[in-house]
C-alpha cells in the first residue's frame, strides 16, 4: 500500500494551487458578485492544460490520469467553488460521456476544441419533473426525415450559457421506460435549441446554471451518442466519474473552511485569550481537520481505482456522499468559530456554506447516494 | 540560465553539528529569484528566437526543478552532479556552472537570479563570469535592448537605477523587479516528463578536482545558528503627543540622540 502522490501529481497539485492563488483568487469577489466567470479565465485553463489532464494522448490528453485531475479540480475549488463545478461538470459529465461513448467522428469533431478550452461542455439530464429520478426524463426524440427532433425542456445544467455543446438525455422509445431513453451531442447553434434564464441562486453564484429548451430543436442522424436507447446507462456511468469529481470540489471546501478558521481561531482574543485555547473551539477545529482529510482519503481512493481500471461506483458514492456532507458540516463550524465576523460577506466562509449545500444535492442527493451504497450492499 | 533549487519553507532547520542548513524534508522548489531569470530568458527566446538552456548543479531532485523549468518553456535543461561536487561552496560552485557552460558551447547572455534563498550569498553569477572571462552586471531591473553583441540594461541601485551597456556575451543576474514570472504549465509538464535530462559530472566536465568540493572551497563557515528570537520590545502607551515625548525621552537616556 501506498499514500504517495507520484512526482508528478504531486507537480500537478502545487501548479494547480499557484494557478489559484494568482489567477483566481483575485477575482472571486468580482465574479460572484457578477454572478459570472469570464470566458477568458476558461481559455486560460484550457491553454494550462488542466481540461485535458484525464484524457489519453491519442485524444489530446495529458494522460496524466483521474487522479491528478481530482487534485486539480481540489484545488480549485479551495479558492472558488463556482470555478470548480463549473470545471467538473465541463470535464466529467460533459466531455467524459463524448470520450467514453462517441464514435471516431464525434470525438474527433468535439474532443480537441473541449479540451483546449474553447468552448464548455454541459450535461442535460434533470428535467422539472426528473430529478432524482432520471428514468421520468419527458423530453423526446423523434426520428424523422433522417433528422432527429427533440422537444423538451432541461432545468438547473451548469454551464449552460458557457457550452459550445451539450449532451442530453431524451426518450426515444417511449413505453421501455429507463430503457427507452437515448443521448444526444447537440452543438448549442442547432436549430431549435435555445438557453432559458439563468437562476438566482444560494450560493455558487458566478457558476453558470441555466435552462436548455428545445423546441423542434433538429439534429442530423449521426447527432445520436453511442447506441440507441442506452442514455441512461451511459449517464449513470459519467455519473460514476461526475461523483469523485464532486467529492473533490468538496473537500476543496472542506479544507477551504480549515485553512480560514485557524489562523482565525489563533488571532481572535476573547476573554484575554485566543479563543483557540478553548477546547470546544480546538474540537472543532479537531473535527474539522480528521473529516477534511479523511474525505480526501476516500475521494483519492476512488480515482485510484478508477485510475487503476478496477470498479470504483461504490467508492465514488462513499467518497461523494461523505465528503459532501464533510463540508457543509466544516462550513458551518466555520461560520461558528468566525462568530458575527463569519456572517458577515466580508469573511469567506459564509460564501463556503452556501457553496457547500450543493455538494449534497447535485449529482445525486445525499439521500440517493445512501440507496446506492446501500444497492451495492445488495439490499 | 543557471537555476538553483532550494527548500521551500520560512522553517529552515539548522544542522548545528554540519554547520550548515539541514534540507532533509522539505519541499524542493525553482529559487524564486531564479524564476525571474528563467521568465526573461523565455520573454528573450519569444522576441527573438534564442535557444534557453537551464544549467544547475545539484542531485537527483533537482531534476524535478529543471522539469518545471521545462515546463514554463525553457528549451534543454543539464544537470551538474557528481559525488566531488558535494561540499562546494560558492567560488567552486560558479566554477563547476562555468565549465558546464562552456561544454554546452555557444551562448550569448548568461542569466542567474540576484542570490539565491537559502545560501543567499549572490557570489555565484559574478563567480561564474569571472570563470568564464565575461562582463557582468548585477541587480539588472529591465533589459532595454538587446542585438547581435549589444546588450542596453537598467541596473538596480540602492537609490534608483542606472543605464549600462556593453557587449555579447555577458553574465547578468536579475532582481525581481524585472517580470512577473509566468506559470508553468500542465501541458509543459507532461511534455518535459519524458525528457532525458543529461547529467555531467568531473570527468564530463574535464574540471580540475582540486577546484571541485571541500578543496575547492576556500570557505569557512565559522558557525550557522538561527537569529536570536527577537526580544520582546516596548510599546509606549498613551497619547501620540505623550507618546513622541516618552520616545525621545528614552532615546535621549540611552545617548541615540
Ligand atoms: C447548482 C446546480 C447545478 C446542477 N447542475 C446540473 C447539471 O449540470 N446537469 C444536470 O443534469 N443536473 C444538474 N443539477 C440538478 C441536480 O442533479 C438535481 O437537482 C438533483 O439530482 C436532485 O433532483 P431534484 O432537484 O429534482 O430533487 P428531487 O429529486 O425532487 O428530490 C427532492 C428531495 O427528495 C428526496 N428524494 C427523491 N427521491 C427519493 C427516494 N427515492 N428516496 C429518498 N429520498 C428521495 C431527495 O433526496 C431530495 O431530498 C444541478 C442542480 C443544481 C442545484
Ligand atoms: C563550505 C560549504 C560547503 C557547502 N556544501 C554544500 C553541499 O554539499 N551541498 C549543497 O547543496 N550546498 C552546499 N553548500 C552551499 C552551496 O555551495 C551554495 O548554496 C551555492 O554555492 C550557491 O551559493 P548561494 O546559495 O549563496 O547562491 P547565490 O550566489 O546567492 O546564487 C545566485 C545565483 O547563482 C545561481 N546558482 C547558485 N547556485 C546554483 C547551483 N547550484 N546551480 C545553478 N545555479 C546556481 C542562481 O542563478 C542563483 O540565483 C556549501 C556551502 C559552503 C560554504
Amino acid at each position: 500500500m501506498d499514500f504517495e502522490l507520484t512526482e508528478d501529481q504531486r507537480m500537478i497539485q502545487r501548479m494547480a494551487r499557484d494557478f489559484a492563488q494568482k489567477e483566481v483568487l483575485p477575482h472571486v469577489a468580482e465574479w460572484e458578485e457578477n454572478e459570472a466567470l469570464p470566458r477568458e479565465i476558461f481559455r486560460q485553463m484550457g491553454e494550462m492544460g488542466f481540461f485535458a489532464l484525464p484524457f489519453p494522448e491519442e485524444v489530446g490528453g495529458l494522460g496524466a490520469g483521474y487522479l491528478s485531475y481530482v487534485l486539480a479540480v481540489e484545488e480549485i475549488s479551495r479558492v472558488s467553488a463556482s470555478l470548480g463545478i463549473s470545471y467538473a461538470a465541463h470535464v466529467s459529465i460533459g466531455t467524459f460521456p463524448i470520450h467514453l461513448f462517441g464514435s471516431p467522428e464525434q470525438k474527433d469533431r468535439w474532443l480537441g476544441p473541449l479540451l483546449r478550452g474553447e468552448f464548455l461542455a454541459a450535461f442535460g439530464l434533470t428535467e422539472p419533473n426528473a430529478g432524482s429520478d432520471a428514468g421520468a426524463t419527458e423530453t423526446t426524440a423523434v426520428f424523422r426525415d433522417g433528422e432527429w427532433v427533440l422537444n423538451g425542456t432541461k432545468c438547473f445544467i451548469t454551464n449552460a450559457n458557457l457550452a459550445g455543446v451539450v449532451v442530453a438525455t431524451a426518450v426515444t422509445d417511449p413505453g421501455r421506460g429507463s430503457r427507452g431513453i437515448s443521448s444526444f451531442i447537440v452543438p448549442t447553434d442547432a436549430p431549435g435549441f435555445s438557453v432559458g434564464k439563468k437562476y438566482a441562486k444560494l450560493g455558487l453564484k458566478a457558476s453558470d446554471t441555466a435552462e436548455l429548451i428545445f423546441e423542434d430543436c433538429r439534429l442530423p442522424a449521426d447527432a445520436l451518442l453511442g447506441e440507441r436507447n442506452a442514455g441512461l446507462r451511459q449517464f449513470l456511468t459519467a455519473l460514476d466519474g461526475g461523483r469523485i469529481s464532486i467529492a473533490a470540489l468538496s473537500v476543496g471546501i472542506a479544507q477551504a473552511c480549515l485553512d480560514a478558521s485557524l489562523p482565525y481561531a489563533k488571532t481572535r482574543v476573547q476573554f484575554g485569550r485566543p479563543i483557540s485555547s478553548f477546547q470546544a473551539v480546538q474540537f472543532k477545529l479537531a473535527d474539522m481537520a480528521m473529516e477534511t482529510e479523511l474525505a480526501r482519503l476516500m475521494t483519492y481512493k476512488a480515482a485510484w481505482l478508477k485510475d487503476s481500471g478496477r470498479p470504483f461506483s461504490r467508492e465514488a458514492a462513499m467518497a461523494k456522499l461523505y465528503a459532501s456532507e464533510v463540508s457543509v458540516r466544516a462550513a458551518l463550524q466555520a461560520v461558528q468559530i468566525h462568530g458575527g465576523y463569519g456572517y458577515m460577506e466580508e469573511y469567506p466562509v459564509e460564501r463556503y456554506l452556501r457553496d457547500a449545500k450543493l455538494m449534497e444535492i447535485g449529482e445525486g442527493t445525499s439521500e440517493i447516494h445512501r440507496l446506492v451504497i446501500a444497492r451495492s450492499l445488495g439490499c | 540560465m543557471c537555476m538553483k533549487q532550494v527548500p521551500e519553507t520560512t522553517e529552515v532547520k539548522i544542522d548545528q553539528a554540519q554547520n550548515r542548513v539541514d534540507t532533509g524534508g522539505l519541499t524542493r522548489i525553482i529559487n524564486p529569484y531564479d524564476t525571474y531569470a528563467l521568465e526573461e530568458a523565455i520573454r528573450i527566446k519569444e522576441n527573438s528566437g534564442a535557444t534557453v538552456t537551464v544549467v544547475s548543479m545539484g542531485p537527483d531532485e533537482v531534476d524535478q526543478s529543471l522539469r518545471e523549468a521545462l515546463a514554463m518553456g525553457a528549451d534543454e535543461a543539464v544537470r551538474l552532479s557528481d559525488p566531488a561536487f558535494e561540499g562546494s561552496d560558492p567560488l567552486a560552485t560558479a566554477y563547476i556552472l562555468a565549465r558546464g557552460i562552456e561544454k554546452l558551447g555557444d551562448y550569448d547572455l548568461i542569466i542567474c537570479g540576484r542570490q539565491a534563498m537559502d545560501g543567499s550569498s549572490g557570489n555565484v553569477g559574478p563567480g561564474v563570469a569571472e570563470e568564464l572571462g565575461l562582463p557582468q552586471v548585477t541587480f539588472v531591473r529591465k533589459i532595454e535592448e538587446l542585438k547581435e553583441g549589444y546588450i542596453r540594461l537598467q541596473r538596480m541601485t540602492d537609490d534608483g537605477y542606472e543605464v549600462l551597456e556593453g557587449p555579447l556575451p555577458m553574465l547578468i543576474t536579475v532582481v525581481k523587479e524585472i517580470n512577473e514570472p509566468r506559470l508553468a504549465s500542465l501541458k509543459g509538464l507532461m511534455k518535459a516528463k519524458r525528457v532525458t535530462i543529461p547529467v555531467w559530472g568531473l570527468s564530463d566536465l574535464g574540471a580540475d578536482p582540486s577546484r571541485v568540493g571541500p578543496s575547492g572551497s576556500p570557505t569557512v563557515v565559522a558557525k550557522v545558528a538561527p537569529p536570536p528570537p527577537r526580544s520582546g520590545g516596548e510599546i509606549i502607551e498613551g497619547t501620540p503627543e505623550e507618546q513622541v515625548k516618552t520616545l525621545v525621552a528614552k532615546l535621549k537616556a540611552q545617548k541615540v540622540l
